[in-house]
C-alpha cells in the first residue's frame, strides 16, 4: 500500500496570550492532497493555529513541520522560501487598498519570483483571475469590488504562486449564504484542479462538509476529535455533537 | 495616577518607541532597499503636503508682519521689520509651524494607514508575500519624512517671507530687493544651519511616531482612530522637545 506523505505535522502545540490559553497541546497531521477543515467556536484559537503554521505567530511550545521543515529552526530567508509554497487566504482578504487588483496579484510574484518577466507576470495574473472568474477586474481597486469579489481576488492572490499547501482562514465569514456557497464551490474546484493540500479554518459546517476530506474539532485548545463529517455526527462526544446541532 | 484605558504607561511606551526607532537604523542600511516605495512616499509626503504647508506659511508671514508692525511703529523702529520677521521665521516659526502642520497631516495619515493595514491583516499578508513589512512600510516612510521635512520647511520659509513682504507693502512701499536685502543682512549661519538641521529631527520624529502608532495598532477601527490621534499628539510634543534641545545644542556650539 502507498504510504501517505505528511505535509503538515503539528505536535503538542501550546499558545497563550497572557493568562488566556488558546492552544493547549494541539495535534494534527495533514497529508499531501488532503483537505482538512479545523472547526471550532469563535475565539477558540483557529486563526492562531493557522498563523502559527505560517510563522506569523510563534507557539510557546510544541513542534510544527511544514513540507518537511521544522519552522522554528528556519532563518528569515528560509521562511520566505517556504512561504512561497504555502498560500494563505486571510479572513479579512488583506488586499492592499492602495493597489489595483493587478498590483495586488503581482506583489507576491515580484517578491518571491524575482526572475519572472513582465509578459509572464501578465499572463499569470490573467490566468489566475480567469480561474476565479474575474478577469474584468484587473485594473480595479479593491474598494470598487463587492465582498464576494474581494474574496475571489484574495483567493487569486493566494493561488498565483501555485502553492503546494493552501491555508484558508474563515473563507466564508462575512459573506451572504449564496456568495458563501459560491466561494465554497470555488475552493472545491481549485482543490481538485490544483491538487494542493489545504487546511480550512471555519465554523461553517456547510463549507467543511463540501470542501473537506477530514474535519478536526478544536475544542478547549485541543484537537478533540477528527474524522469525516459522517463519523463526527455519528460520534458520542457531546461537545462535538453540540457543534453539529 | 489614573491610566486611560488602552493607553500604555509612559515609561513602557517610551521604551517600545525607542526599540522601534533603533530597529529603523538596523533595517535602513541593510539591503534590499525599497527604492521605488521610498520615492513614492517622498512624492506623497513631500509634494502632496506642499500646498497646505505653502498656504499656512504665507498666512503666517503675513499675519506675523501685521501683528509686529504697530509695536515697531510705536518705538520708531519700523525699518527693522523685515529683519525681525526674517529672523523669527527662519530661526523658529517657519520650522516649528511647518513641523506641526506636517505632524497633523503626515503623522496622522501614516498612523491611520498603517493602523488600518494592521487591523485588516495587510501587514501580515505582506510578510507572507516574502516582504519585510518594517522595511517596506516603516523605513520608507520614516526616511521620506526625514528628508522631505527640511525641504518643506525651506520652501515654507521662502513663502512666509514673501507673505511678510506683502504685509509690509500693505502699509508702505518697499521693493522686494530691499526687503530681502534687509532680511539677509541680519541673518547669519548660526540662524540658518541649526534651524535647517533640526528639521531633519522633526521629520524623523513625525515619521517614526506615526509608524509606531500605526504598526502596533489594535482593537479594530477604534484602534485606528486612536493611533492617528495619538500619533499627532505625541509627534507634536516631540517637536517642542526637540526644538528646546536644539536651542541648547546650538548655543553650546555657537
Amino acid at each position: 500500500m502507498e504510504e501517505k506523505e505528511p505535509v503538515i505535522i503539528i505536535r503538542d502545540v501550546h499558545k497563550a496570550f497572557g493568562k488566556n490559553v488558546v492552544l493547549d497541546g494541539f495535534n494534527l497531521t495533514v497529508y499531501r492532497g488532503e483537505n482538512v477543515a479545523v472547526l471550532g467556536k469563535s475565539g477558540s484559537g483557529k486563526s492562531v493555529l493557522i498563523k502559527c503554521i505560517i510563522g506569523l505567530l510563534e507557539p510557546d511550545s510544541g513542534y510544527i513541520e511544514v513540507l518537511g521543515q521544522d519552522i522554528s529552526r528556519l532563518s528569515h530567508i528560509e521562511m520566505d522560501q517556504l512561504r512561497a509554497k504555502v498560500g494563505f487566504l486571510f479572513q479579512s482578504n488583506a488586499l492592499y487598498d492602495s493597489m489595483t487588483v493587478r498590483e495586488n496579484l503581482e506583489f507576491p510574484l515580484r517578491r518571491h519570483w524575482i526572475d519572472v518577466t513582465e509578459e509572464q507576470q501578465n499572463a499569470m495574473v490573467m490566468e489566475v483571475l480567469e480561474s476565479v472568474g474575474l478577469p474584468h477586474t484587473v485594473d480595479m481597486l479593491p474598494v470598487e469590488l463587492s465582498g464576494g469579489m474581494r474574496k475571489r481576488i484574495a483567493l487569486a492572490r493566494t493561488l498565483i504562486l501555485k502553492p503546494e499547501i493552501i491555508l484558508y482562514d474563515e473563507p466564508t465569514t462575512g459573506l451572504d449564504p449564496i456568495t458563501g456557497l459560491e466561494i465554497t464551490e470555488l475552493i472545491k474546484t481549485i482543490q481538485h484542479s490544483r491538487q494542493a493540500s489545504s487546511i480550512l479554518i471555519s465554523h461553517d459546517l456547510k463549507l467543511a462538509r463540501i470542501a473537506a476530506d477530514r474535519i478536526a474539532m478544536l475544542i478547549d485548545g485541543k484537537c478533540r476529535q477528527e474524522g469525516a463529517y459522517e463519523e463526527l455526527i455519528a460520534g458520542a462526544d457531546p461537545a462535538v455533537l453540540a457543534f453539529f446541532a | 495616577m489614573t491610566q486611560v484605558p488602552g493607553q500604555k504607561p509612559l515609561l513602557e511606551e517610551t521604551g517600545e518607541l525607542s526599540v522601534f526607532a533603533a530597529r529603523f537604523f538596523r533595517e535602513a542600511f541593510r539591503p534590499p532597499f525599497e527604492v521605488q516605495e521610498f520615492l513614492h512616499q517622498c512624492y506623497l509626503i513631500g509634494y502632496k503636503s506642499l500646498s497646505l504647508v505653502g498656504l499656512t506659511a504665507f498666512i503666517m508671514g503675513l499675519v506675523l508682519t501685521m501683528q509686529l508692525r504697530p509695536n515697531l511703529v510705536y518705538y520708531g523702529v519700523e525699518s527693522q521689520l523685515p529683519a525681525m520677521v526674517g529672523i523669527a521665521i527662519i530661526r523658529e516659526i517657519g520650522p516649528v509651524i511647518t513641523a506641526l502642520i506636517f505632524a497633523g497631516k503626515i503623522g496622522s495619515s501614516i498612523g491611520a494607514e498603517l493602523g488600518s493595514m494592521r487591523v485588516t491583516e495587510q501587514i501580515d499578508a505582506m510578510e507572507v508575500s516574502g516582504t519585510n513589512p518594517y522595511k517596506y512600510l516603516v523605513v520608507t516612510r520614516v526616511l521620506a519624512a526625514t528628508l522631505m521635512m527640511p525641504l518643506l520647511a525651506t520652501i515654507a520659509d521662502a513663502i512666509s517671507l514673501y507673505g511678510s513682504f506683502l504685509g509690509v507693502n500693505l502699509y508702505e512701499v518697499l521693493s522686494w530687493k530691499l526687503f530681502i536685502t534687509q532680511v539677509f543682512d541680519y541673518l547669519d549661519y548660526e540662524d540658518v544651519v541649526p534651524a535647517f538641521v533640526k528639521c531633519f529631527f522633526f521629520g524623523f520624529a513625525v515619521g517614526i511616531v506615526g509608524c509606531y502608532k500605526g504598526y502596533y495598532s489594535s482593537k479594530g477601527t477604534e484602534g485606528v482612530g486612536r493611533s492617528a490621534n495619538s500619533a499627532v499628539v505625541l509627534a507634536s510634543i516631540l517637536i517642542f522637545v526637540i526644538d528646546l534641545l536644539s536651542v541648547q545644542v546650538a548655543e553650546l556650539i555657537w
